[in-house]
């Protein structure tokens, strides 16, 4: 089937404009008849639902941390983009429209982005109106840095904690509407099922982590905002609790999921130190402005302390393969270059997965109380992670499983193909292609909830009757049953390995297979090995407690029997896009000097997959990709 | 290195609770705290034994989901540092460690080492925030803050809320919790407006939440694992007086 | 009546009433320390303190009400922090706070008893409690001959050893907390104030104590 993203024709600039003005609108008497329900509570979900709560619908909001502000939002560091051009260097909407659609490899939608850079000048307004403490300059106005991917500085940090400031800003506007009993919160609640009554969302089944009570709850319309998948990896920058389950619930009652091949792996990573390892800690890439990336040339050089091998037999593999933009390369290729030198044995640290990151020159340079000033908690960070003190002796860094481009597909009215069910923010597909530039998350998820879902819904709810179908319907009950059954099935099983192994081993396969660099042949056995995991997880996995307690390794479990079907989707969606592009490269398709290449002729498209069944072949549907606005080109960093 | 935890084992709020020993044989000094749990865990759970309940997210030291008290302090005292980010090379080989929950009327135990901090919303709930809706407000420029009044509101904003200011303070009070909170927005232009309604409000929250009152011990700050500062509550302090002469 | 229920409005009460107290007992120190002058001193101190006729009352009321304020109000602040906090953990490990600041209570309650039993001795003049030899001429007990007899006994002197004790304790952390109170502390200000405060404190302690051990060694004599 050929997909249709509905996005408006005509002029570029001013089509979210029209748009607005075309969409059907609630009359607000008519508001507080509604009901919406907002799974996840980060950036977009909590920012949908206070702006909803705001507008007069009813909204409850679920997640499954104990707070609304715990979402994993909060761990971003560096910042957020916005088309402000403050600091006059020639930034404007037309351009973060440009570097956006360029940086994601050009498989995103335009209209989608232009959207998402007009309306990024809001949210920087809207973040200092409540009360976000951005970093200023001494005139009091706010202050910006450069960040990668882009050639003029656009970006509003809060010093590394700008996810934080932005998610408590949105918390703030929340428990403003909770307090003013529009939104209602359900925490330590898990989505476990999406209600579909006649191919129309009408709700959600959850678990209430704290006493395993199964509850409905109806909405007139339904948002998920529950971030992205790559603990897939098992090893991720990702929060512990980040998973797959509450968007792959959507999928098996029908939504397509898109472009699932497309996972970022972020290049400066702390390297992992053991096999008891539960993640990875992502440091900024800011690093990389002041730090050299290399490893020894020869192999029996890695043993030896840094300090002790000489310049000459180094190689600084960033600065030899890319002279003009040398460490600065972007995200996707920077990995990449780490992972070849570790694959060429040249890797460095326990396990021999890592490379070096050295600050001594620029100590040289600089003295080291600059580079104190400027990365300072990174140093303090890393030492507390690693006992090494990176003034002293180079960090060791290497790339780990970070953001998923990839989502449930929505049109462009973020409502994914089943009515009624809209996605935001991380867990959609929309604006950052093949591969996301930094900076943009977190400007996509606000852009999402607060300027973008509150126009868009309305188009949908006016074509519903409020509160046609509660919670007493049978298909509520249906699917309450069905989640029940799959707990008890998970309980019963008895057998002798527990999820967090059998997460392990699925995560080794696909960083393996599936990870930074893909084969027809790798993913061909990814493909034979993910189902027979699966299998045995299903006869063999032991999850001990009961439902009715607060019980970890029971959600541990589900949300692992929902990675290992989506693996599978994930696995087939890179085997299937025969060419390389952003952060998903395929060795069969790379220039001779091993840089990605894209094939615009075949796969200029999104792959929108649709869920059979668990080892059933998946049906593909495409939505064509056209640019009417850029042009396409070859990227090049050399 | 093997060590000999005592770990808070209880089954509700209403259960009495008690510690239990539990052997971890092989612990490594890079493994994080928690990693020696989910270890200690995995040896539970393959002998079909109820694994040790206990609240962790992002494993970054930013969520401010991990609630341990560990060896009688908070995240267990080293300088700003939440237990996720605590690693085992800061013990030795045959230590007895004691992990227990946040304990305050407050927060009640849910199993284990998990606590429900609910209250703590209550109090954000109560005003917490700036009443500006989305859209329609000011361009993000159009009042300049001064870098001293931006960094100061940043200091307060660091606030993770992870609740070791309850858990450490030896009346069970949130008012570093709310003082970061009102201290944050009370300086800026945008969060003056309501400066007076707003510390009226948490602070009466608190309260109503069942939390203690401020007795000016600073143990919060010792060991809050941001280093949030208690000048933010006498900042609470002086609001709440300019509140009173209002 | 934010004032007087809300958590931080009777702190801004203890505050105060703090203020007040603490001035007072500084300013009655400065007055005791006449007994170092000698025996007219101090009873020209009393005699003169008497003369100001209603005033004494006025001020006698003052400090009252401030004490029954601090009194009320600290036992019930400190009985909502008690409900506040369950059973302790197993392990308990102070990082910050000192003993004075953990026995605000005790310490309170304490100083409570003892000024009682001060004013019955020194004010109230009891029979049996001291030595009250009537002055003719002033109509006014020889204060100086009442101070170096009450502590001729042991038992007084210890009581009054003890007491200073207390005061010390309580005014170390009392001093600097009424600064953070009144919002009037910030991160540069409260290692400095909390200085202050055990100072205040320990030259409380110092002065009190001066009179019954220059008393016991023999250094004040009738």
């Amino acid at each position: 089937m050929i997909l249709d993203g509905k996005c408006p024709t005509g002029p570029i600039e001013t089509s979210w404009d029209r748009h607005r003005f075309e969409s059907k609108l609630v009359n607000p008497s008519n508001k507080r008849k509604y009901k919406v329900l907002c799974v996840g509570t980060g950036l977009a979900g909590g920012a949908a639902a206070a702006s909803l709560g705001e507008l007069g619908y009813q909204v409850e909001a679920f997640c499954y941390q104990d707070s609304a502000r715990r979402a994993h939002s909060i761990a971003a560091q560096g910042g957020i983009n916005a088309a402000k051009n403050y600091p006059n260097d020639g930034d404007s909407v037309y351009r973060l429209f440009y570097d956006t659609i360029k940086g994601g490899d050009f498989r995103a939608r335009e209209a989608d982005v232009w959207r998402l850079a007009q309306v990024s000048n809001n949210i920087i307004d809207q973040c200092v109106a409540q009360g976000v403490p951005f970093a200023r300059d001494y005139a009091g106005y706010l202050d910006n840095r450069s960040f990668g991917g882009a050639q003029v500085s656009r970006t509003f940090y809060a010093r590394g904690q700008t996810g934080q400031q932005l998610l408590l800003g949105a918390y703030s506007a929340l428990s403003r509407q909770v307090k003013a009993g529009t939104v209602k919160l359900h925490e330590r609640r898990e989505m476990l099922d999406l209600v579909v009554v006649d191919g129309v969302a009408k709700g959600i089944t959850c678990r209430n982590m704290v006493n395993g009570d199964i509850e409905s709850h109806w909405g007139d319309a339904v948002i998920l905002a529950t971030g992205g998948y790559v603990n897939v990896f098992y090893l991720s920058t990702n929060a512990m609790g980040c998973s797959v389950t509450a968007a792959w619930k959507a999928a098996r009652k029908g939504a397509y999921m898109a472009n699932p091949c497309y996972t970022q792996i972020h290049p400066t990573c702390i390297p992992q130190h053991g096999d008891q390892q539960s993640k990875l800690t992502l440091m900024s890439e800011s690093l990389r402005n002041d730090g050299r990336c290399w490893v020894p040339k020869k192999t029996e050089d890695c043993e030896k302390p840094a300090g002790e091998i000489a310049d000459d037999d180094r190689d600084y593999y960033l600065e030899r393969k890319y002279p003009s933009f040398g460490n600065l390369a972007p995200r996707d290729i920077a990995s990449r270059a780490a992972k070849e030198q570790c694959d060429d044995e040249r890797g460095v640290g326990p396990g021999k997965r890592g490379v070096y990151l050295d600050f001594a020159d620029s100590i040289k340079r600089l003295s080291e109380d600059t580079i104190r000033e400027r990365y300072g908690n990174l140093f303090e960070m890393y030492e507390k992670i690693t006992d090494e003190n990176a003034y002293k002796q180079p960090m060791r860094i290497y790339p780990a499983p970070h953001y998923s481009m990839g989502g449930l597909w929505v049109d462009y009215n973020c409502m994914s193909n089943v009515p009624g069910l809209f996605v935001l923010g991380e867990a959609n597909f929309s604006v950052h292609g093949a591969n996301r530039l930094g900076a943009s998350a977190l400007m996509q998820g606000l852009a999402d909830g607060y300027f973008v879902i509150p126009y868009t819904i309305a188009n949908y709810l006016v074509t519903v009757k409020p509160g046609e179908v509660k919670a007493d319907h049978e298909a509520f009950k249906a699917s309450a049953d069905a989640v029940k059954a799959d707990i008890d099935k998970l309980l019963s099983i008895n057998g002798t390995k527990t999820p967090s192994e059998f997460h392990r081993e699925l995560g080794k396969i696909m960083w393996e297979k599936v990870g930074m660099a893909r084969s027809d042949e790798s993913l061909k056995e990814a493909l034979k090995l993910i189902p027979a995991l699966r299998d045995e997880f299903w006869k063999n996995v032991k999850v001990v407690g009961t439902n009715e307690q607060f019980n970890q390794e029971l959600e541990n479990a589900g949300r692992l029997a929902d990675f290992f079907e989506f693996a599978e989707i994930l696995a087939k969606d890179a085997l299937n896009r025969e060419e390389s592009c952003g952060g998903h490269f395929r060795t069969e398709h790379q220039t001779n000097d091993g840089e990605a290449m894209r094939n615009d002729e075949d796969f200029c498209y999104v792959a929108a997959w649709e869920f059979k069944g668990a080892g059933v072949e998946p049906e593909l549907h495409k939505e064509p990709l056209k640019f009417d606005n850029v042009k396409l080109a070859v990227r090049s960093y050399k | 290195m093997k060590l000999k935890l005592h770990v808070w084992r209880q089954n509700g709020p209403n259960d009495q609770g008690k510690l239990e020993t539990i052997d971890a044989p092989s612990v490594s000094p890079d493994q994080s705290f928690l990693e020696m749990l989910d270890d200690v865990n995995q040896t539970l759970a393959l002998e079909g034994k109820d694994v040790i309940a206990f609240d962790h997210d992002c494993r970054e030291g930013i969520c401010g989901m991990c609630s341990q008290v560990i060896n009688g302090v908070p995240h267990g005292g080293q300088d700003r540092t939440t237990v996720c980010q605590l690693h085992m090379r800061k013990f030795k080989d045959g230590d007895e460690i004691f992990i227990e929950p946040w304990k305050a009327r407050a927060f009640p135990v849910i199993k284990d080492l998990v606590v429900d901090r609910n209250g703590l919303e209550k109090i954000m709930q109560a005003g917490g925030y700036t009443s500006c809706h989305t859209g329609g407000v000011a361009d993000g420029n159009a009042l300049p803050i001064g870098k001293p009044v931006a960094d100061y509101s940043m200091d307060a904003a660091e606030c993770i809320g992870c609740g070791a200011c309850v858990a450490s303070c030896p009346n069970s009070s949130a008012m570093l919790y709310t003082g970061a909170k009102v201290a944050q927005l009370a300086v800026l232009p945008q969060g003056k407006i309501e400066a007076a309604k707003r510390v009226m409000a948490m602070t009466e929250a608190a309260k109503e939440n069942g939390f203690g009152n401020c007795s000016n011990h600073y143990e919060c700050q010792a060991s809050c694992p941001k280093g949030v500062d208690v000048k933010f509550i006498s900042k609470l302090n002086r609001e709440y007086m300019k509140a009173l002469v209002k | 009546m934010q004032l007087t229920q809300s958590s931080v409005g009777r702190k801004i009460i203890m505050a105060v009433t703090g203020i007040v107290l603490v001035g007072f007992v500084c300013v009655h120190l400065l007055g005791n320390s006449s007994m170092f002058v000698g025996a007219d001193a101090i009873n020209a101190y009393a005699q003169k303190l008497h003369s100001l006729g209603p005033f004494v009352w006025v001020f006698r009321l003052v400090m009252l009400v401030a004490f029954a304020l601090h009194i009320v109000f600290g036992i019930q602040l400190t009985l909502e922090n008690k409900a506040a906090t369950p059973e302790a953990n197993v392990q308990v490990k102070r990082l910050k706070t000192g003993f004075g600041a953990e026995t605000m209570i005790v310490s309170g309650l304490v100083m409570l008893a003892f000024v009682i039993y001060h004013l019955l001795h020194f004010t109230v003049q009891v029979p049996g409690m001291g030595v009250y030899e009537m002055n003719e001429a002033t109509n006014m007990v020889n204060v100086y001959t009442m101070v170096v007899a009450g502590f001729k006994s042991v038992l007084t002197v210890i009581i009054y050893l003890a007491g200073m004790f207390f005061l010390f304790l309580h005014v170390s952390h009392g001093f600097q907390s009424l600064f953070q109170t009144l919002g009037l502390s910030n991160d540069k200000s409260l290692p400095v104030t909390g200085m202050v405060s055990k100072l205040v404190g320990f030259v409380l302690l110092l002065g009190y104590i001066a009179i019954p051990l220059s008393i016991v060694f023999g250094c004040i004599k009738l």
